[in-house]
């Protein structure tokens, strides 16, 4: 590990104010941040604390919630507003990491995760353009089981790990910002980057721009909510696909929707295609089987992680089909 | 049977040839009180209350810590070594590469020597040659890990890649070679089983597949390195103290006995714990540097440095007559190794003793690759062996309409199938109906998918499981009986934490007459007698053989201490055995005397009483192999392909269980072991460059708590007459037929058939 400051911020101001300095990252649980110092993936000069800011999750008059960006995963998880109103979050959070990991992680934390990619953390025998831009992929033509299908690029087919994310993305989250240029609100979903020519781009904060509370705004009257996960092991595993969906049906017909994928690309996937072939539809399974694959139509497979456009056809036909059933 | 006013009767001399019509008086439960007991571990509290030094926990003055640089290609030369960057960085003391590094000899090959322990045959860091991806390429020492990972990361390395096999096709398709299974014949025929197969009623032929794994104990490999003068001294976590410490001792040209090694706990080993680059870097770098030295290799670098079990490709074929009978079993194929390993893994264990048939075709062969050299890893070769074999068996009941517990009652043999050797203990069917019947398998519908809950699909599954009994020569053991009727055992075995030291204390109290708490039981010492491996599931017994023949001699040196006045007066050795803690006459229990009253006497404050086990005659006279029966539930999403393990149970067939608490933990290991290879581990080597790709604990995936159900186990506990204690090995059969149970279940759940390891969730969509 190379040799770093380490400084603990205040309030969200000072925060700011020690983050824009060259090389510095900001700190939560550290639970990823840590582990990418450890392994060289990452070399901060300096880290900045931010555990000490808000962490408090308030209920909005207009039933929405805010939640500090310094809360923990498992107190958000707990939160008896967040899993009588989004239980698509509740689920998500538990669905991820383990127990220790959930008690430390933070919720920015969990939203500016990296991808767990093994040739990003290989930092010694592998290459990658994430890493080090320029340098070639060695995931495109390699092991690629747990890659993208959506969103990729040739310089990067990383996924997005987060669980949580997918549920953000689905419950319309919001981002709130602040920079050295003031604050400002992002939707979850314009959060993250796609690749592109540059996958060492994240996300569209600014240097030095930190993240200090995610917005939820009430689902849609009526609608279900849920989450899913398919991964390799029962736990402590990541998401080879999860699905995370809102549905409202109404006399048969679809109301209201939103549905967000995991696991399948470098970023918490929005089926907005999906969405628009659900909108008024039937709710039947060969809608929502219609409508995933209209969504997955622009998959591209990698050479072994094919399987991933059925995985995510079936769950996300399981997952609307139980929401349908829940919400009738 | 003559006994004491106890009931019960004097313990006297195991038999000279195990081998021989007389067992043990140890199987016979009337002579023992604390066999059977379920004693909990000796060393647990002091274990989960951290008052236990591990390797990586010893520390001295000056003691530097290490840090290792590994190459990034397969094969090749390097070009370029710049460590000056390295070099300067803060706290470094030392960079060690093959330029600096003292000229040693090449690590002793296991199974060259009786005593070699090397898993590898390389020179370490002796030229600028390149034959693994990962292979350590440069060694730093400093006054903190911290400085010396840092620095590691410094070294600039240079190299001229050369064409290197790193994808398994490729090194099949360069043709396989004939191998050996620990120097025996890696070929075993009877009659022309092709001949027989295409003759057949009824037949099965198919391939199964099984990838790397690894060990993934849960304490890393460490050293902690000291030398005094030309003396070695290493705190390691090795499951094989005196094959490292003669090993290395001929590694560095020094006398055996100027190395000594200490083991006395370890964090699991499972094959993976034998002589590797590690320690030998960790000692050479030691003595360049005049100073002790800790390795404490991170997860990663045990990935990269330390061998795993091989990937195999088996065909399994079958035929058999309409009523089920096996005209013919085929089992062939190969593993991979590298070039300095040369190690099979030998998956046709199983085949050979499990059941019988007419023709038999067995063969494993080797492919090679430029890889990390492979190794033993629990149930070499019975683990994934199995895994063809049962399923094949399986998919053959399938064809005959029959049931599988059924099919493989037909078909069980009356001796060792091919070589015909008489059976010793075999109570394999007793197993499967006391296991069917405590499972419930009657309530199995044999038809695939018919069985569902919501989007889950319910399956039952099972597989014969079995392991060879091992007791490797060499087995000694040292007892100082003192005269407060204490008695002190030395064997230089181990406990990775299977609980050796707790069980052997309850054999060494009955043999010897005591207490438990009269006994104490030292290992973990190179310095300590004998050879013994923790390895082949082999100790209890090898253990177990040892202290019988110092008993025996125990048993004579006493007799010579006791005069006319003694009550034991006139008897010979043979006419005498161990009762309350003293000697007593076989045919008259009366005649006893305590070991103080003879101690005291004969005006000697101890006894030591030490001897090498006998030969063991019984490995080649009889056919003796520990069996089970395992049995499984399965759900299946027919929606995400996720198989979730929800019932099992393993009915064991090992001989004497000698502690129930200890055993059922080994079972329940070596069955969760078998759910990880059944449904989660695959070590990945990517094909391109023999890079390992998952070479972390997040990527590789042992089961979690969440994929293990509760396990239920029963055992025959039938005495094997030819077995000390007439116990065989439990440590590693948990493992074999799990694999296959499940696969079974999974196909009676969905009527899919999946013969590549794992099965993991896109095999069943």
């Amino acid at each position: 590990m190379n040799p770093f400051g380490y400084a603990r911020a205040a309030d969200a101001a000072d925060a700011v104010r020690l983050g824009s300095a060259p090389r510095a990252a900001y700190l939560g649980g550290g639970t990823n941040l840590v582990d990418l110092m450890r392994r060289n993936v990452v070399a901060p000069a300096t880290l900045v604390d931010v555990t000490g800011l808000s962490s408090a999750i308030e209920e909005r008059p207009d039933g929405g919630l805010l939640i500090g960006a310094a809360a923990r995963n498992t107190a958000v998880a707990e939160h008896r507003a967040v899993r009588a109103r989004y239980p698509l979050l509740a689920r998500a959070i538990l669905a991820g990491g383990s127990a220790q990991i959930r008690n430390m992680a933070t919720v920015a934390g969990n939203i500016l995760q990296r991808t767990r990619c093994p040739y990003f953390y290989d930092v010694a025998g592998s290459r990658c353009n994430r890493r080090h831009p320029g340098q070639g992929c060695d995931a495109i033509d390699g092991h690629n089981r747990d890659h993208a299908i959506l969103g990729g690029s040739p310089a990067c087919v990383a996924t997005h790990p987060s669980d949580m994310c997918v549920a953000l993305a689905a419950a319309d989250a919001v981002v709130h910002l602040r920079g050295a240029r003031g604050a400002r609100v992002l939707p979850l979903t314009e959060l993250h980057r796609l690749p592109g020519d540059h996958p060492e781009i994240e996300t569209e904060l600014e240097a030095g721009e930190l993240i200090t509370a995610v917005e939820l705004p009430p689902l849609p009257p009526g609608a279900a909510s849920g989450y899913r996960k398919v991964r390799d092991r029962a736990g402590y595993a990541f998401a080879l696909v999860s699905v995370a969906a809102v549905l409202r049906v109404e006399r048969g017909v679809i109301t209201a929707v939103r549905l967000a994928l995991g696991g399948v690309a470098p970023k918490p996937w929005r089926a907005r295609t999906a969405e628009q072939a659900l909108l008024g539809a039937p709710a039947d399974p060969a809608t929502f089987r219609a409508a995933a694959r209209t969504e997955l139509a622009a998959a591209v497979p990698l050479r072994h992680n094919a399987f991933k456009i059925e995985l995510a056809e079936r769950t996300v036909t399981a997952v609307l089909a139980d929401l349908a059933g829940e919400a009738r | 049977m003559t006994t004491s006013a106890h009931g019960r009767a004097p313990v006297g001399p195991a038999p000279e040839n195990w081998a021989g019509p007389v067992p043990d008086p140890l199987t016979d439960p009337a002579r023992t009180r604390r066999i059977g007991e379920p004693m909990p571990r000796l060393e647990g509290l002091a274990k989960v209350t951290g008052r236990i030094k591990f390797a990586a926990e010893h520390a001295y003055p000056g003691m530097l810590y290490a840090a290792l640089a590994c190459s990034t290609i397969p094969k090749g030369r390097i070009t370029a070594l710049d460590v000056a960057d390295a070099e300067r960085a803060p706290g470094v003391v030392l960079v060690m590469t093959h330029r600096n590094a003292p000229r040693m000899n090449p690590m002793p090959g296991f199974g060259s020597d009786p005593k070699a322990g090397g898993f590898d045959t390389l020179p370490v860091l002796q030229d600028d040659r390149v034959h693994w991806n990962g292979q350590p390429i440069a060694v730093v020492l400093a006054e903190t890990q911290e400085q010396a990972d840092h620095a590691a990361t410094l070294i600039r390395v240079g190299y001229a890649p050369e064409p290197a096999v790193t994808s398994w096709e490729e090194a099949v398709a360069n043709g396989t070679a004939p191998t050996t299974i620990y120097g025996g014949p890696g070929r075993r025929e009877l009659g022309d089983a092709e001949a027989a197969l295409r003759a057949a009623d009824v037949s099965v032929d198919e391939v199964y597949r099984t990838p790397y794994h690894n060990h993934a104990a849960i304490e890393p490999h460490a050293a902690t390195v000291l030398w005094d003068g030309d003396e070695l001294f290493v705190h390691d976590t090795t499951q094989m103290v005196a094959h490292s410490a003669w090993s290395l001792a001929k590694i560095f040209g020094i006398p055996e006995e100027r190395v000594h090694i200490s083991a006395p706990y370890l964090g699991g080993g499972f094959g993976g714990k034998g002589l590797w680059w590690y320690q030998v870097l960790a000692a050479a770098a030691s003595r360049l540097a005049g100073r002790p030295v800790r390795i404490a290799l991170t997860r990663e670098n045990v990935f990269r440095t330390v061998g795993s079990r091989a990937r195999t490709e088996q065909r399994v074929a079958i035929g058999a007559t309409a009523d089920g009978r096996f005209e013919a079993i085929i089992h062939t194929g190969a593993s991979a190794t590298s070039r300095s390993a040369d190690l099979s893994e030998p998956f046709i264990l199983p085949a050979q003793c499990t059941y019988a048939a007419r023709t038999f075709k067995l063969g494993v062969e080797v492919a090679y690759l430029d890889m990390m050299a492979n190794t033993s890893m629990r149930a070499p070769g019975g683990a994934v062996g199995s895994f063809a074999l049962e399923c094949a068996i399986d998919e053959l009941a399938v064809k005959l309409g029959m049931d599988p517990i059924e099919l493989r009652l037909r078909n069980e043999p009356r001796q060792e199938p091919i070589d015909g050797r008489p059976l010793s203990a075999r109570n394999l069917v007793r197993a499967w109906r006391a296991g069917a019947e405590r499972f419930g398998w009657d309530r199995r519908n044999p038809t695939p998918g018919a069985v569902r809950d919501g989007e889950w699909l319910i399956g039952m599954g099972c597989a014969a499981a079995t392991h060879p009994y091992v007791r490797s020569p060499g087995a000694a053991a040292r007892i100082t009986l003192h005269r407060d009727g204490r008695a002190e055992v030395e064997v230089a075995a181990h406990d990775m934490g299977m609980g050796t030291a707790t069980a052997q204390t309850q054999v060494i109290a009955d043999r010897l007459g005591l207490e438990p708490h009269q006994v104490t039981f030292r290992f973990g010492d190179s310095r300590l007698p004998g050879l013994v491996m923790a390895g082949g599931s082999q100790q209890t017994a090898a253990i177990g053989a040892a202290v019988a023949a110092a008993h025996r001699e125990l048993l004579a040196q006493l007799l010579k201490l006791v005069g006319d006045g003694s009550p034991l007066g006139g008897l010979e050795p043979d006419q005498v055995g161990s009762l309350d803690g003293g000697v007593a006459a076989l045919d008259d229990p009366s005649r006893h005397e305590s070991y103080a009253d003879i101690l005291d006497r004969a005006g000697r404050d101890r006894l030591v009483a030490e001897a090498v086990a006998q030969p063991p005659e019984e490995l080649t006279a009889r056919s003796m192999h520990s069996f089970g029966a395992m049995f499984c539930e399965v759900r299946v999403s027919s929606v995400t392909g996720e198989v979730r393990v929800t019932r099992f149970l393993g009915s064991m067939d090992c001989g004497r269980i000698v502690n129930p608490r200890t055993a059922a933990s080994q079972f329940r290991g070596g069955i969760i072991m078998g759910i990880g290879l059944a449904l989660t581990e695959e070590l990945v080597l990517d094909d391109r460059t023999g890079r390992v790709v998952n070479a972390s604990l997040a990527d590789y995936h042992i089961p979690v708590h969440l994929d293990v159900p509760e396990i239920d186990l029963i055992w025959t506990d039938i005495p094997d007459p030819h077995a000390p204690m007439g116990a065989r090995g439990i440590g590693e059969i948990g493992i074999t037929g799990t694999g296959a149970a499940i696969a079974n279940a999974v196909y009676n759940a969905t009527g899919r058939r999946v013969r590549d390891l794992p099965i993991t969730p896109d095999k069943l969509l």
